[in-house]
Protein backbone atom coordinates (compact mmCIF):
# COMPACT_ATOMS: atom_id res chain seq x y z
CA UNK A 1 0.00 0.00 0.00
CA UNK A 2 1.48 3.71 -1.08
CA UNK A 3 0.59 5.83 2.47
CA UNK A 4 3.85 7.68 2.15
CA UNK A 5 1.46 10.93 3.68
CA UNK A 6 3.75 11.13 6.92
CA UNK A 7 3.52 15.00 6.52
CA UNK A 8 1.37 15.02 9.62
CA UNK A 9 3.90 15.20 12.07
CA UNK A 10 2.20 17.00 14.71
CA UNK A 11 -0.39 14.15 15.36
CA UNK A 12 2.41 12.65 17.18
CA UNK A 13 1.33 15.02 19.62
CA UNK A 14 -2.31 13.99 20.48
CA UNK A 15 -0.99 10.24 20.08
CA UNK A 16 1.21 10.95 22.97
CA UNK A 17 -0.86 12.77 24.85
CA UNK A 18 -3.53 9.93 24.81
CA UNK A 19 -0.96 6.98 25.20
CA UNK A 20 -0.18 8.77 28.19
CA UNK A 21 -3.66 8.62 29.34
CA UNK A 22 -4.07 4.84 28.57
CA UNK A 23 -0.75 3.98 30.37
CA UNK A 24 -1.32 6.16 33.88
CA UNK A 25 -3.39 3.36 35.19
CA UNK A 26 -0.17 0.51 34.55
CA UNK A 27 2.37 3.55 35.71
CA UNK A 28 0.53 3.85 38.87
CA UNK A 29 0.18 -0.20 39.42
CA UNK A 30 3.91 -0.50 38.34
CA UNK A 31 5.76 2.44 40.42
CA UNK A 32 3.43 1.59 43.29
CA UNK A 33 4.51 -1.87 43.40
CA UNK A 34 8.40 -1.72 42.49
CA UNK A 35 8.40 0.85 46.34
CA UNK A 36 9.55 -0.02 49.25
CA UNK A 37 7.02 -0.33 52.16
CA UNK A 38 8.53 2.58 54.25
CA UNK A 39 8.87 4.56 50.84
CA UNK A 40 4.80 4.46 50.40
CA UNK A 41 2.97 6.73 50.41
CA UNK A 42 -0.40 8.78 48.60
CA UNK A 43 1.39 11.76 48.91
CA UNK A 44 4.10 10.29 46.77
CA UNK A 45 1.74 8.36 44.28
CA UNK A 46 2.74 9.95 41.28
CA UNK A 47 6.87 9.09 41.49
CA UNK A 48 9.46 7.04 40.65
CA UNK A 49 10.88 4.62 43.37
CA UNK A 50 13.89 6.45 44.95
CA UNK A 51 15.44 3.78 47.08
CA UNK A 52 15.77 1.35 44.02
CA UNK A 53 13.44 -1.61 43.19
CA UNK A 54 11.53 -3.61 46.13
CA UNK A 55 9.26 -6.43 45.55
CA UNK A 56 7.52 -6.20 49.26
CA UNK A 57 3.99 -5.16 47.63
CA UNK A 58 4.17 -8.12 45.14
CA UNK A 59 5.04 -10.75 47.57
CA UNK A 60 2.56 -9.12 50.02
CA UNK A 61 -0.16 -9.24 47.28
CA UNK A 62 0.69 -12.65 45.47
CA UNK A 63 0.62 -14.31 49.11
CA UNK A 64 -2.35 -12.90 49.48
CA UNK A 65 -3.89 -13.71 45.86
CA UNK A 66 -2.28 -17.09 45.46
CA UNK A 67 -4.90 -19.51 46.09
CA UNK A 68 -7.40 -17.20 44.28
CA UNK A 69 -4.49 -17.11 41.01
CA UNK A 70 -4.73 -21.24 40.88
CA UNK A 71 -8.49 -21.41 41.32
CA UNK A 72 -8.49 -18.85 38.27
CA UNK A 73 -5.99 -21.31 36.30
CA UNK A 74 -7.95 -24.12 37.07
CA UNK A 75 -10.72 -22.96 36.20
CA UNK A 76 -9.78 -21.14 32.75
CA UNK A 77 -7.47 -23.23 30.77
CA UNK A 78 -10.40 -26.22 30.69
CA UNK A 79 -12.90 -23.67 30.30
CA UNK A 80 -11.20 -22.51 26.87
CA UNK A 81 -9.97 -26.07 25.83
CA UNK A 82 -13.51 -27.93 25.94
CA UNK A 83 -14.90 -25.08 24.33
CA UNK A 84 -12.55 -24.17 21.50
CA UNK A 85 -13.16 -28.04 20.99
CA UNK A 86 -17.05 -27.55 21.31
CA UNK A 87 -17.07 -24.73 18.95
CA UNK A 88 -15.40 -26.28 16.07
CA UNK A 89 -17.32 -29.40 16.11
CA UNK A 90 -20.73 -27.01 16.03
CA UNK A 91 -18.47 -24.74 13.41
CA UNK A 92 -18.75 -27.18 10.91
CA UNK A 93 -21.47 -29.12 10.85
CA UNK A 94 -23.09 -25.27 10.59
CA UNK A 95 -21.13 -24.31 8.23
CA UNK A 96 -20.13 -27.71 5.81
CA UNK A 97 -23.44 -30.18 7.15
CA UNK A 98 -25.93 -27.50 7.28
CA UNK A 99 -29.02 -29.36 7.87
CA UNK A 100 -32.97 -28.38 8.11
CA UNK A 101 -33.54 -25.72 10.00
CA UNK A 102 -30.03 -24.39 10.41
CA UNK A 103 -30.78 -21.29 9.51
CA UNK A 104 -33.28 -20.42 12.49
CA UNK A 105 -30.94 -22.63 15.46
CA UNK A 106 -27.81 -20.28 14.06
CA UNK A 107 -29.25 -16.94 15.11
CA UNK A 108 -30.75 -18.22 18.36
CA UNK A 109 -27.70 -19.84 19.23
CA UNK A 110 -26.33 -16.30 18.47
CA UNK A 111 -28.80 -14.29 20.49
CA UNK A 112 -27.45 -16.35 23.79
CA UNK A 113 -23.81 -14.00 23.47
CA UNK A 114 -25.79 -10.83 23.74
CA UNK A 115 -28.02 -11.72 26.61
CA UNK A 116 -27.26 -10.10 30.14
CA UNK A 117 -26.69 -12.49 32.62
CA UNK A 118 -28.57 -10.60 35.42
CA UNK A 119 -31.36 -12.26 33.01
CA UNK A 120 -30.80 -16.04 33.55
CA UNK A 121 -28.55 -15.49 37.18
CA UNK A 122 -31.03 -16.78 39.35
CA UNK A 123 -31.93 -20.24 37.65
CA UNK A 124 -28.53 -20.84 36.49
CA UNK A 125 -27.57 -21.03 40.53
CA UNK A 126 -30.79 -22.71 41.39
CA UNK A 127 -29.83 -25.32 38.54
CA UNK A 128 -25.89 -25.28 40.02
CA UNK A 129 -27.32 -26.24 43.44
CA UNK A 130 -29.10 -29.29 42.33
CA UNK A 131 -26.72 -30.84 40.33
CA UNK A 132 -24.56 -30.48 43.27
CA UNK A 133 -21.77 -28.12 41.30
CA UNK A 134 -22.60 -24.74 43.34
CA UNK A 135 -19.40 -23.39 45.00
CA UNK A 136 -17.21 -25.54 42.72
CA UNK A 137 -14.86 -24.83 39.77
CA UNK A 138 -16.18 -27.39 37.53
CA UNK A 139 -19.77 -25.71 37.98
CA UNK A 140 -18.27 -22.10 36.69
CA UNK A 141 -15.87 -24.30 34.00
CA UNK A 142 -19.77 -25.62 32.93
CA UNK A 143 -20.87 -22.19 32.93
CA UNK A 144 -18.00 -20.44 30.73
CA UNK A 145 -18.42 -23.48 27.92
CA UNK A 146 -22.37 -23.21 27.72
CA UNK A 147 -22.14 -19.51 27.54
CA UNK A 148 -18.89 -19.29 25.13
CA UNK A 149 -20.83 -21.24 22.83
CA UNK A 150 -22.38 -18.86 20.86
CA UNK A 151 -19.03 -16.81 20.13
CA UNK A 152 -17.16 -20.34 20.00
CA UNK A 153 -19.57 -21.86 16.62
CA UNK A 154 -19.12 -18.46 15.17
CA UNK A 155 -15.72 -17.80 15.33
CA UNK A 156 -15.52 -21.51 13.94
CA UNK A 157 -18.19 -21.17 11.15
CA UNK A 158 -17.28 -18.06 9.89
CA UNK A 159 -13.44 -19.55 9.19
CA UNK A 160 -14.59 -22.98 8.12
CA UNK A 161 -16.94 -20.92 5.59
CA UNK A 162 -13.86 -19.64 4.08
CA UNK A 163 -12.96 -23.54 2.87
CA UNK A 164 -13.97 -24.29 -0.38
CA UNK A 165 -16.73 -26.53 -0.60
CA UNK A 166 -14.98 -28.41 -3.28
CA UNK A 167 -12.24 -29.11 -1.04
CA UNK A 168 -14.70 -31.44 0.86
CA UNK A 169 -16.50 -32.94 -1.79
CA UNK A 170 -13.49 -34.05 -2.87
CA UNK A 171 -12.64 -35.45 0.13
CA UNK A 172 -15.97 -37.20 0.09
CA UNK A 173 -15.81 -38.43 -3.09
CA UNK A 174 -12.46 -40.44 -1.94
CA UNK A 175 -14.35 -42.32 0.61
CA UNK A 176 -14.14 -39.73 3.56
CA UNK A 177 -16.91 -39.42 5.98
CA UNK A 178 -18.30 -36.47 8.45
CA UNK A 179 -15.47 -37.38 11.28
CA UNK A 180 -12.62 -38.04 8.33
CA UNK A 181 -13.11 -34.94 6.78
CA UNK A 182 -13.03 -33.29 9.39
CA UNK A 183 -9.80 -34.77 10.98
CA UNK A 184 -8.19 -34.76 7.97
CA UNK A 185 -9.27 -31.54 5.72
CA UNK A 186 -10.35 -29.18 8.37
CA UNK A 187 -8.55 -29.46 11.60
CA UNK A 188 -4.91 -29.26 10.09
CA UNK A 189 -5.78 -25.67 8.83
CA UNK A 190 -8.11 -24.88 11.94
CA UNK A 191 -4.50 -24.33 14.53
CA UNK A 192 -5.34 -19.77 13.64
CA UNK A 193 -8.85 -20.59 14.53
CA UNK A 194 -8.13 -22.30 17.96
CA UNK A 195 -5.64 -19.62 19.18
CA UNK A 196 -8.20 -17.13 18.35
CA UNK A 197 -11.19 -19.21 20.53
CA UNK A 198 -8.81 -20.69 23.01
CA UNK A 199 -7.27 -16.97 24.05
CA UNK A 200 -10.65 -15.19 23.71
CA UNK A 201 -12.28 -17.66 26.27
CA UNK A 202 -9.29 -17.88 28.43
CA UNK A 203 -9.39 -13.93 28.70
CA UNK A 204 -13.18 -13.66 29.13
CA UNK A 205 -13.29 -16.40 31.77
CA UNK A 206 -9.98 -14.86 33.90
CA UNK A 207 -12.13 -11.44 33.75
CA UNK A 208 -15.39 -12.71 34.35
CA UNK A 209 -16.74 -11.58 37.44
CA UNK A 210 -20.32 -12.02 37.59
CA UNK A 211 -20.56 -15.48 37.37
CA UNK A 212 -17.50 -16.15 39.81
CA UNK A 213 -19.08 -14.34 42.61
CA UNK A 214 -22.36 -16.17 41.49
CA UNK A 215 -21.69 -19.34 41.66
CA UNK A 216 -18.23 -20.10 43.98
CA UNK A 217 -17.59 -19.94 47.50
CA UNK A 218 -14.76 -18.46 49.34
CA UNK A 219 -12.45 -21.72 48.63
CA UNK A 220 -12.95 -21.94 44.84
CA UNK A 221 -12.84 -17.80 44.03
CA UNK A 222 -10.83 -16.48 41.26
CA UNK A 223 -8.88 -14.07 41.07
CA UNK A 224 -11.42 -11.55 39.86
CA UNK A 225 -13.57 -11.97 43.14
CA UNK A 226 -10.08 -12.27 45.62
CA UNK A 227 -8.77 -9.11 43.78
CA UNK A 228 -11.89 -7.11 45.01
CA UNK A 229 -12.75 -8.51 48.19
CA UNK A 230 -9.28 -7.80 49.26
CA UNK A 231 -9.88 -3.86 47.43
CA UNK A 232 -13.07 -3.48 49.46
CA UNK A 233 -11.15 -4.60 52.75
CA UNK A 234 -9.75 -1.86 54.84
CA UNK A 235 -7.13 -3.76 56.21
CA UNK A 236 -5.36 -3.95 52.97
CA UNK A 237 -3.23 -1.00 52.25
CA UNK A 238 -3.43 0.57 48.67
CA UNK A 239 -0.24 -0.21 47.52
CA UNK A 240 -0.88 -3.73 47.90
CA UNK A 241 -4.48 -3.74 45.88
CA UNK A 242 -2.39 -1.64 43.03
CA UNK A 243 0.74 -4.51 43.03
CA UNK A 244 -2.29 -7.40 43.40
CA UNK A 245 -4.64 -5.90 40.36
CA UNK A 246 -1.15 -6.03 38.48
CA UNK A 247 -0.67 -9.67 38.94
CA UNK A 248 -4.49 -10.10 38.33
CA UNK A 249 -3.72 -8.48 34.84
CA UNK A 250 -0.65 -10.09 34.00
CA UNK A 251 -1.76 -13.47 32.60
CA UNK A 252 -3.73 -12.05 30.09
CA UNK A 253 -2.21 -8.85 29.12
CA UNK A 254 0.80 -11.54 28.75
CA UNK A 255 -1.40 -13.01 26.60
CA UNK A 256 -2.18 -9.77 24.25
CA UNK A 257 0.83 -8.75 24.13
CA UNK A 258 2.71 -11.66 22.82
CA UNK A 259 -0.55 -12.94 20.61
CA UNK A 260 -2.48 -9.31 19.78
CA UNK A 261 -3.53 -10.85 16.42
CA UNK A 262 -5.31 -13.56 17.70
CA UNK A 263 -6.62 -11.32 20.07
CA UNK A 264 -8.02 -8.82 17.99
CA UNK A 265 -9.34 -11.46 15.68
CA UNK A 266 -11.29 -12.40 18.30
CA UNK A 267 -12.69 -9.27 19.03
CA UNK A 268 -13.54 -9.03 15.77
CA UNK A 269 -15.76 -12.18 15.38
CA UNK A 270 -17.85 -10.10 18.45
CA UNK A 271 -18.88 -7.68 16.52
CA UNK A 272 -20.80 -9.82 13.79
CA UNK A 273 -19.33 -7.87 10.66
CA UNK A 274 -16.11 -5.04 10.30
CA UNK B 1 -26.42 -44.69 2.75
CA UNK B 2 -23.20 -43.76 4.49
CA UNK B 3 -24.25 -40.11 3.43
CA UNK B 4 -27.45 -40.78 5.43
CA UNK B 5 -25.65 -41.94 8.03
CA UNK B 6 -23.01 -39.15 8.66
CA UNK B 7 -26.25 -36.81 7.97
CA UNK B 8 -27.66 -38.01 11.42
CA UNK B 9 -24.18 -38.10 13.19
CA UNK B 10 -23.69 -34.14 12.37
CA UNK B 11 -27.01 -33.57 13.55
CA UNK B 12 -25.94 -35.55 16.98
CA UNK B 13 -22.61 -33.66 17.02
CA UNK B 14 -24.26 -30.43 17.51
CA UNK B 15 -27.16 -31.62 19.80
CA UNK B 16 -25.32 -31.40 22.83
CA UNK B 17 -24.95 -27.40 22.06
CA UNK B 18 -28.25 -26.77 20.79
CA UNK B 19 -29.72 -28.41 23.56
CA UNK B 20 -27.49 -26.65 26.36
CA UNK B 21 -28.22 -23.09 24.78
CA UNK B 22 -31.90 -24.03 24.44
CA UNK B 23 -31.76 -25.25 28.36
CA UNK B 24 -28.97 -22.55 29.53
CA UNK B 25 -30.65 -19.69 27.34
CA UNK B 26 -34.18 -19.64 26.28
CA UNK B 27 -34.96 -21.82 29.69
CA UNK B 28 -33.65 -20.42 31.81
CA UNK B 29 -35.02 -16.80 30.69
CA UNK B 30 -38.55 -18.09 30.77
CA UNK B 31 -37.55 -19.64 34.20
CA UNK B 32 -36.34 -16.18 35.37
CA UNK B 33 -39.73 -14.83 33.47
CA UNK B 34 -41.53 -16.79 35.82
CA UNK B 35 -39.49 -16.16 39.15
CA UNK B 36 -40.73 -12.40 38.18
CA UNK B 37 -44.21 -13.38 38.31
CA UNK B 38 -44.30 -14.95 41.46
CA UNK B 39 -43.90 -14.26 45.09
CA UNK B 40 -40.50 -15.97 46.08
CA UNK B 41 -38.72 -13.51 48.66
CA UNK B 42 -36.32 -15.89 51.19
CA UNK B 43 -34.41 -18.50 50.66
CA UNK B 44 -37.16 -21.01 49.90
CA UNK B 45 -38.45 -21.00 46.28
CA UNK B 46 -42.01 -19.78 46.32
CA UNK B 47 -43.89 -20.30 43.19
CA UNK B 48 -47.48 -18.60 44.45
CA UNK B 49 -48.35 -16.16 41.58
CA UNK B 50 -48.01 -12.66 41.58
CA UNK B 51 -48.80 -11.27 38.49
CA UNK B 52 -46.95 -8.28 37.42
CA UNK B 53 -46.75 -7.01 40.63
CA UNK B 54 -42.94 -6.99 40.72
CA UNK B 55 -42.89 -5.09 37.68
CA UNK B 56 -45.55 -2.78 39.13
CA UNK B 57 -44.00 -1.91 42.37
CA UNK B 58 -40.21 -1.45 40.51
CA UNK B 59 -42.25 1.07 38.48
CA UNK B 60 -42.80 2.62 41.50
CA UNK B 61 -39.58 2.32 43.51
CA UNK B 62 -37.46 5.38 44.02
CA UNK B 63 -34.26 3.36 43.82
CA UNK B 64 -35.31 1.65 40.57
CA UNK B 65 -36.03 5.55 38.84
CA UNK B 66 -31.91 6.21 40.26
CA UNK B 67 -31.19 3.30 38.51
CA UNK B 68 -32.91 4.30 35.08
CA UNK B 69 -31.57 7.91 35.14
CA UNK B 70 -27.93 6.48 36.22
CA UNK B 71 -27.80 3.67 33.13
CA UNK B 72 -29.22 7.06 30.93
CA UNK B 73 -26.35 9.28 32.09
CA UNK B 74 -23.81 6.23 32.12
CA UNK B 75 -24.80 5.06 28.98
CA UNK B 76 -25.00 8.31 26.80
CA UNK B 77 -21.43 9.45 27.95
CA UNK B 78 -19.70 6.31 27.61
CA UNK B 79 -21.05 5.14 23.92
CA UNK B 80 -20.79 9.14 22.43
CA UNK B 81 -17.23 9.42 24.31
CA UNK B 82 -16.15 5.90 22.91
CA UNK B 83 -17.50 6.50 19.93
CA UNK B 84 -15.58 9.82 19.19
CA UNK B 85 -12.16 9.04 21.07
CA UNK B 86 -12.14 5.82 19.35
CA UNK B 87 -12.66 7.18 15.76
CA UNK B 88 -10.41 10.38 16.50
CA UNK B 89 -7.50 7.89 17.20
CA UNK B 90 -8.39 5.50 14.06
CA UNK B 91 -8.34 8.62 11.93
CA UNK B 92 -4.85 9.72 13.50
CA UNK B 93 -3.80 6.07 12.78
CA UNK B 94 -4.89 6.13 9.97
CA UNK B 95 -2.14 8.78 8.40
CA UNK B 96 0.44 6.00 8.03
CA UNK B 97 2.88 7.19 10.68
CA UNK B 98 5.92 5.38 11.74
CA UNK B 99 5.12 4.09 15.35
CA UNK B 100 1.17 2.80 14.76
CA UNK B 101 1.90 -0.61 15.82
CA UNK B 102 3.05 0.88 19.24
CA UNK B 103 0.11 3.27 19.37
CA UNK B 104 -2.25 0.70 18.20
CA UNK B 105 -1.22 -1.46 21.34
CA UNK B 106 -1.31 1.09 23.98
CA UNK B 107 -4.97 1.85 22.86
CA UNK B 108 -6.33 -1.42 22.98
CA UNK B 109 -4.73 -3.37 26.02
CA UNK B 110 -7.05 -2.12 28.58
CA UNK B 111 -9.36 -4.49 26.96
CA UNK B 112 -7.29 -7.33 27.81
CA UNK B 113 -7.67 -6.57 31.75
CA UNK B 114 -10.59 -7.08 33.35
CA UNK B 115 -13.38 -3.74 34.83
CA UNK B 116 -12.23 -5.25 38.36
CA UNK B 117 -8.46 -4.58 37.48
CA UNK B 118 -9.42 -1.43 36.05
CA UNK B 119 -11.79 -0.49 38.59
CA UNK B 120 -9.30 -1.46 42.02
CA UNK B 121 -6.43 1.40 40.22
CA UNK B 122 -9.13 4.02 39.68
CA UNK B 123 -10.97 3.45 42.76
CA UNK B 124 -7.51 5.35 43.67
CA UNK B 125 -6.76 7.82 40.80
CA UNK B 126 -10.44 8.81 41.31
CA UNK B 127 -10.07 9.12 44.98
CA UNK B 128 -11.97 11.57 46.53
CA UNK B 129 -10.50 12.62 49.75
CA UNK B 130 -9.36 16.08 50.16
CA UNK B 131 -6.59 17.46 52.97
CA UNK B 132 -3.71 14.90 54.07
CA UNK B 133 -5.56 12.07 52.33
CA UNK B 134 -5.95 13.09 48.63
CA UNK B 135 -4.08 11.05 46.07
CA UNK B 136 -4.26 9.83 42.24
CA UNK B 137 -5.61 12.04 39.70
CA UNK B 138 -6.56 15.38 42.81
CA UNK B 139 -2.86 15.18 44.07
CA UNK B 140 -1.35 15.36 40.44
CA UNK B 141 -3.43 18.23 39.60
CA UNK B 142 -2.71 20.36 42.89
CA UNK B 143 0.81 19.55 41.72
CA UNK B 144 0.65 20.59 38.57
CA UNK B 145 -0.75 24.00 39.39
CA UNK B 146 -4.49 22.50 38.05
CA UNK B 147 -6.38 23.27 41.30
CA UNK B 148 -9.83 23.87 39.05
CA UNK B 149 -9.25 20.19 37.93
CA UNK B 150 -9.65 18.98 41.47
CA UNK B 151 -13.04 17.49 42.38
CA UNK B 152 -15.28 14.78 43.88
CA UNK B 153 -15.54 12.34 41.06
CA UNK B 154 -17.67 9.60 41.48
CA UNK B 155 -18.83 11.18 45.08
CA UNK B 156 -20.31 14.49 43.05
CA UNK B 157 -23.54 14.46 44.68
CA UNK B 158 -26.04 13.45 41.89
CA UNK B 159 -23.80 13.13 39.07
CA UNK B 160 -21.33 10.76 40.25
CA UNK B 161 -22.05 7.84 37.79
CA UNK B 162 -20.59 10.55 35.16
CA UNK B 163 -17.41 10.24 36.40
CA UNK B 164 -17.69 6.31 35.70
CA UNK B 165 -17.79 6.79 32.46
CA UNK B 166 -14.42 7.88 32.11
CA UNK B 167 -12.78 4.56 33.15
CA UNK B 168 -15.38 2.77 30.79
CA UNK B 169 -14.25 4.58 28.36
CA UNK B 170 -10.56 4.21 29.05
CA UNK B 171 -11.26 0.57 28.89
CA UNK B 172 -13.41 0.18 25.67
CA UNK B 173 -12.09 2.54 23.00
CA UNK B 174 -9.54 1.17 21.53
CA UNK B 175 -11.87 -1.39 20.57
CA UNK B 176 -13.87 1.31 19.09
CA UNK B 177 -10.61 2.36 17.36
CA UNK B 178 -10.12 -1.04 16.45
CA UNK B 179 -12.94 -1.53 14.52
CA UNK B 180 -12.48 2.33 12.89
CA UNK B 181 -9.45 1.50 11.77
CA UNK B 182 -10.38 -2.47 10.26
CA UNK B 183 -12.96 -0.13 8.03
CA UNK B 184 -10.56 2.65 7.17
CA UNK B 185 -8.41 0.11 6.10
CA UNK B 186 -11.00 -1.31 3.92
CA UNK B 187 -11.91 1.90 1.90
CA UNK B 188 -10.44 1.48 -1.41
CA UNK B 189 -7.43 4.07 -1.80
CA UNK B 190 -8.80 5.06 -5.26
CA UNK B 191 -12.01 6.49 -4.11
CA UNK B 192 -9.75 9.14 -1.92
CA UNK B 193 -7.46 9.74 -4.70
CA UNK B 194 -10.82 10.31 -7.34
CA UNK B 195 -12.07 13.14 -4.54
CA UNK B 196 -8.25 14.07 -4.40
CA UNK B 197 -8.26 15.12 -7.77
CA UNK B 198 -11.57 16.66 -7.87
CA UNK B 199 -9.93 19.32 -5.20
CA UNK B 200 -11.35 18.05 -2.07
CA UNK B 201 -9.29 18.24 1.20
CA UNK B 202 -8.24 16.14 3.65
CA UNK B 203 -10.92 17.25 6.23
CA UNK B 204 -13.41 17.31 3.16
CA UNK B 205 -12.59 13.53 2.55
CA UNK B 206 -13.43 12.56 5.58
CA UNK B 207 -16.49 14.24 6.35
CA UNK B 208 -18.12 13.75 3.00
CA UNK B 209 -16.77 10.57 1.50
CA UNK B 210 -15.27 8.47 4.37
CA UNK B 211 -17.56 8.56 7.56
CA UNK B 212 -20.55 8.10 5.29
CA UNK B 213 -18.82 4.69 4.62
CA UNK B 214 -18.09 3.76 8.22
CA UNK B 215 -21.69 4.25 9.22
CA UNK B 216 -22.31 0.15 9.51
CA UNK B 217 -19.66 0.09 12.00
CA UNK B 218 -20.72 2.90 14.31
CA UNK B 219 -23.95 0.96 14.14
CA UNK B 220 -22.03 -2.19 15.01
CA UNK B 221 -19.77 -0.25 17.83
CA UNK B 222 -22.98 1.65 19.42
CA UNK B 223 -24.86 -1.39 19.81
CA UNK B 224 -21.89 -3.38 21.33
CA UNK B 225 -21.49 -0.44 23.91
CA UNK B 226 -25.19 -0.06 24.04
CA UNK B 227 -25.42 -3.09 25.16
CA UNK B 228 -22.18 -3.71 27.51
CA UNK B 229 -22.97 -0.09 29.15
CA UNK B 230 -26.98 -1.99 29.83
CA UNK B 231 -25.34 -4.39 31.86
CA UNK B 232 -22.32 -2.84 33.46
CA UNK B 233 -21.91 -4.17 36.80
CA UNK B 234 -18.02 -5.32 37.80
CA UNK B 235 -16.48 -1.82 36.84
CA UNK B 236 -19.13 -0.46 39.45
CA UNK B 237 -18.73 -2.76 42.22
CA UNK B 238 -14.77 -2.41 41.94
CA UNK B 239 -14.59 1.76 42.06
CA UNK B 240 -17.56 2.20 44.83
CA UNK B 241 -19.05 -0.60 46.17
CA UNK B 242 -22.56 -1.36 46.31
CA UNK B 243 -24.10 2.43 46.94
CA UNK B 244 -26.81 3.82 45.67
CA UNK B 245 -25.72 7.02 44.77
CA UNK B 246 -24.13 5.26 41.85
CA UNK B 247 -27.14 2.63 41.64
CA UNK B 248 -27.83 0.73 38.30
CA UNK B 249 -30.15 -2.48 37.13
CA UNK B 250 -27.62 -4.78 37.54
CA UNK B 251 -25.75 -3.89 40.89
CA UNK B 252 -29.65 -3.24 42.36
CA UNK B 253 -30.47 -7.04 40.76
CA UNK B 254 -27.69 -8.42 42.63
CA UNK B 255 -28.35 -7.21 46.26
CA UNK B 256 -31.95 -7.71 46.21
CA UNK B 257 -31.75 -11.31 44.57
CA UNK B 258 -28.68 -12.66 47.27
CA UNK B 259 -27.98 -10.50 49.27
CA UNK B 260 -31.91 -9.33 50.26
CA UNK B 261 -33.28 -12.52 48.98
CA UNK B 262 -36.05 -11.05 47.11
CA UNK B 263 -35.54 -13.14 44.28
CA UNK B 264 -38.85 -11.94 42.58
CA UNK B 265 -37.17 -8.48 42.26
CA UNK B 266 -34.22 -9.72 41.08
CA UNK B 267 -35.95 -11.33 38.34
CA UNK B 268 -37.73 -9.04 37.46
CA UNK B 269 -34.96 -6.41 36.67
CA UNK B 270 -32.87 -9.55 35.05
CA UNK B 271 -35.97 -9.34 32.62
CA UNK B 272 -36.55 -5.64 32.15
CA UNK B 273 -32.80 -5.83 31.02
CA UNK B 274 -33.03 -8.14 28.98
CA UNK B 275 -35.62 -6.85 27.27
CA UNK B 276 -33.76 -3.59 26.61
CA UNK B 277 -31.28 -5.37 25.46
CA UNK B 278 -33.12 -7.47 23.23
CA UNK B 279 -34.96 -4.29 21.62
CA UNK B 280 -31.02 -3.59 20.74
CA UNK B 281 -30.06 -6.72 19.49
CA UNK B 282 -32.37 -8.03 17.76
CA UNK B 283 -32.81 -6.00 14.93
CA UNK B 284 -29.21 -5.92 14.70
CA UNK B 285 -29.02 -9.46 14.57
CA UNK B 286 -31.24 -9.71 11.69
CA UNK B 287 -29.37 -7.15 9.75
CA UNK B 288 -26.13 -8.89 10.15
CA UNK B 289 -26.95 -12.11 9.43
CA UNK B 290 -29.35 -10.78 6.22
CA UNK B 291 -26.03 -8.75 5.00
CA UNK B 292 -24.00 -12.50 5.33
CA UNK B 293 -26.55 -13.80 2.97
CA UNK B 294 -26.19 -11.56 0.42
CA UNK B 295 -22.52 -11.74 0.43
Amino acid sequence: MNRSRSRYYWLYIPLSLMALFYLVPLYVMLVTGFKGFEEVSLQTMWSLPKTGIHFDNFTEAGTKLAPYFWNSLKMVIPAAIISSIVGSLNGYVLSKWKFKGADIIFPLILFGMFIPYQSILIPLVEFMRRINLYGTIPGLVLTHVIYGIPITTLTFRNYYATVPTELVEAARIDGAGLMGIYRYVLLPISIPSFVVVIIWQFTSAWNDYLFAVALTDPQHWPITVGLNNMAGSQIIAWNVQMAGSFLAALPTLLVYLFLGRYFLRGLMAGALKG
Amino acid sequence: MRLDKDKILSILLVMPSILAVMIFVYGFILWSGRVSLSQWKGLLPNYEWAGLQNYINLFNDPRFHIDVRNTFIFTVLFVFGSLILGLMLAVMLDQGLRGESFFRTVFLFPMAISYIVTGVVWRWLMNPAQGERMSGFNILFERLGLDFLINQWHTTPGWGIAFIAVPAIWQMSGYVMALYLGGLRSIPEPLREAARVDGATELKIYFHVILPLLRPITLSAMIILGHISLKVFDLIVAIAGKQVALDVPAVYMWQTTFDGYFFNRGASIGILLLLSVAVLVIPYLRYSLRSEAEL
